[in-house]
């Protein structure tokens, strides 16, 4: 698969994780596609961060208001229902259980539902963000990332990078398959037709198991 | 009580070594003005507490690369590397705290707290050399308030009274760091009379506001 074909088989599926009337987090990259990919039958509501619920697409060229953008610093529209609020409000809207669903990329993720996407000791500090309340906070957290980084193995039986949160993960979207948290570890529950759960296992440090009821993906 | 007042009048409540707060998210809603005054008079060694060190030429980003800042309470440096590479060689000091937290922090010296109690960062590199307390069988990091000498705020229209009204996402820390600062100085995009803002929709009242300068990049 190609990266556009990898990204976009990772933002369908996990589209599909969301329902009618819930206010979502989408994280910068990857995770921001999603909204291309949500079914039209359902009214889902995004929240930026940085102060808004109501987000819309990026503005036309010319359009850009330079106090509007996203939580990544782009200029954005909103919808007619949007609604504005400072930072506190932002994070209460997080950290206090009203957030549906949050999707985040992560550098390594592993079978206790750690997650580590904030930093790389030495090498790349961005800092946190709002990456630690978000995971905290939200009622369900999306890993959406490819199952791989060039090669390495991002999924883990224990992450070693320095934690965003401890156990927050609930699902793993990869273009290769669809894992549950769970108490036993990690449950592939759907797979991508185009792999073999061995293909899939060869990557996956963390033992995958393989729930009876695996499904295709798409 | 006339709050009006020039750049210069403004700029000089700021010394060296003080704590500053300013207001943004990569750089919207920062107050460019006082940045670019800074930055002429070379005020240095502050700290410097926000939600992110913007662009290298962009927002508070510029103080840091102007050599400004000794110390930065922040949540993220990502989008500008000069932060990263002043902290790696050890020139500046960079506390790292979720953003959540850092807005809590800020509303809770505004509003006369002890400081909060938060789920956010346990199991983390956050908690280090903090109080961990059992609250109802669930465990918080003690986070402590943040206050500062001086908050550097932008708003979209200030009366001259000092009530303000903010615009869009430009308003994210604007009103807490609007609470919890002793000298807070704005930046209104628009400056009217007292009476020509709607009361039902002023987002700071006026007696958070020392001093309004007129500015900002629609002024």
């Amino acid at each position: 698969m190609d990266k556009h074909e990898i990204r976009r088989v990772i933002a369908t599926r996990v589209a599909k994780e969301f329902r009618d009337g819930d206010l979502v987090n989408l994280g910068i990259g990857l995770p921001t596609l999603v909204a291309n990919y949500v079914p039209s039958d359902i009214d889902v509501t995004f929240q930026s961060e940085n102060g808004f619920i109501g987000m819309g697409s990026a503005p036309e060229a010319g359009e850009e208001n330079k106090n509007l953008t996203n939580a990544g610093g782009q200029p954005v529209t909103i919808l007619k229902s949007a609604a504005f609020f400072d930072s506190a409000m932002s994070f209460a809207i997080i950290r206090g259980g009203h957030l549906d669903c949050t999707v985040l990329g992560a550098l390594q993720v592993d079978s206790k539902g750690n997650l580590a996407n904030w930093m790389i000791p030495g090498k790349k500090v961005p800092g946190m963000g709002g990456a630690m309340d978000l995971v905290t906070g939200a009622k369900k957290v999306v890993v959406a990332m490819e199952h791989t980084a060039r090669g390495a193995v991002k999924i883990l039986t224990e992450c070693n990078l320095p934690l965003t949160a401890v156990g927050v993960v609930d699902l793993i979207v990869t273009e290769m398959g669809v894992m549950k948290v769970t108490d036993k570890g990690l449950v592939l529950i759907e797979y991508n037709p185009q792999f073999t759960i061995d293909e899939i296992q060869a990557v996956t440090e963390a033992k995958l198991i393989v729930d009876e009821n695996l499904k295709e993906m798409l | 009580m006339n709050k009006i007042s020039t750049v210069d009048q403004a700029i000089a409540k700021i010394e060296d070594g003080m704590v500053v707060m300013i207001a943004g998210f990569l750089g919207c809603g920062t107050p460019e003005t006082f940045i670019d005054a800074l930055i002429e008079k070379g005020t240095k060694d502050l700290t410097i507490i926000c939600n992110d060190t913007a662009f290298p030429d962009k927002g508070i980003g510029r103080l840091i690369v102007n050599k400004q800042v000794k110390k930065v309470i922040t949540s993220h440096i990502g989008t500008n590397p000069e932060t990263g590479r002043q902290m790696n060689e050890g020139e500046m000091e960079v506390v790292l705290t979720p953003q959540g937290t850092i807005a809590e922090q800020v509303r809770a010296a505004g509003a006369g707290l002890g400081g909060v109690i938060t789920p956010t960062g346990l199991g983390t590199v956050v908690e280090e050399g903090k109080q961990i307390i059992e609250v109802k069988g669930r465990k918080y990091l003690v986070e402590e308030p943040l206050h500062a000498d001086i908050a550097l705020i932008h708003a979209e229209k200030a009366d001259t009274k000092g009530n303000l009204v903010y615009e869009y996402s430009a308003t994210n820390f604007n009103p807490l760091m609007a609470m919890a600062a002793d000298t807070v100085i704005v930046e209104a995009e628009h400056i009217v009379e007292v009476g020509d803002l709607d009361p039902n929709f002023i987002h700071t009242p006026h007696i958070f506001v020392n001093m309004i300068v007129k500015g900002g990049h629609n002024g």
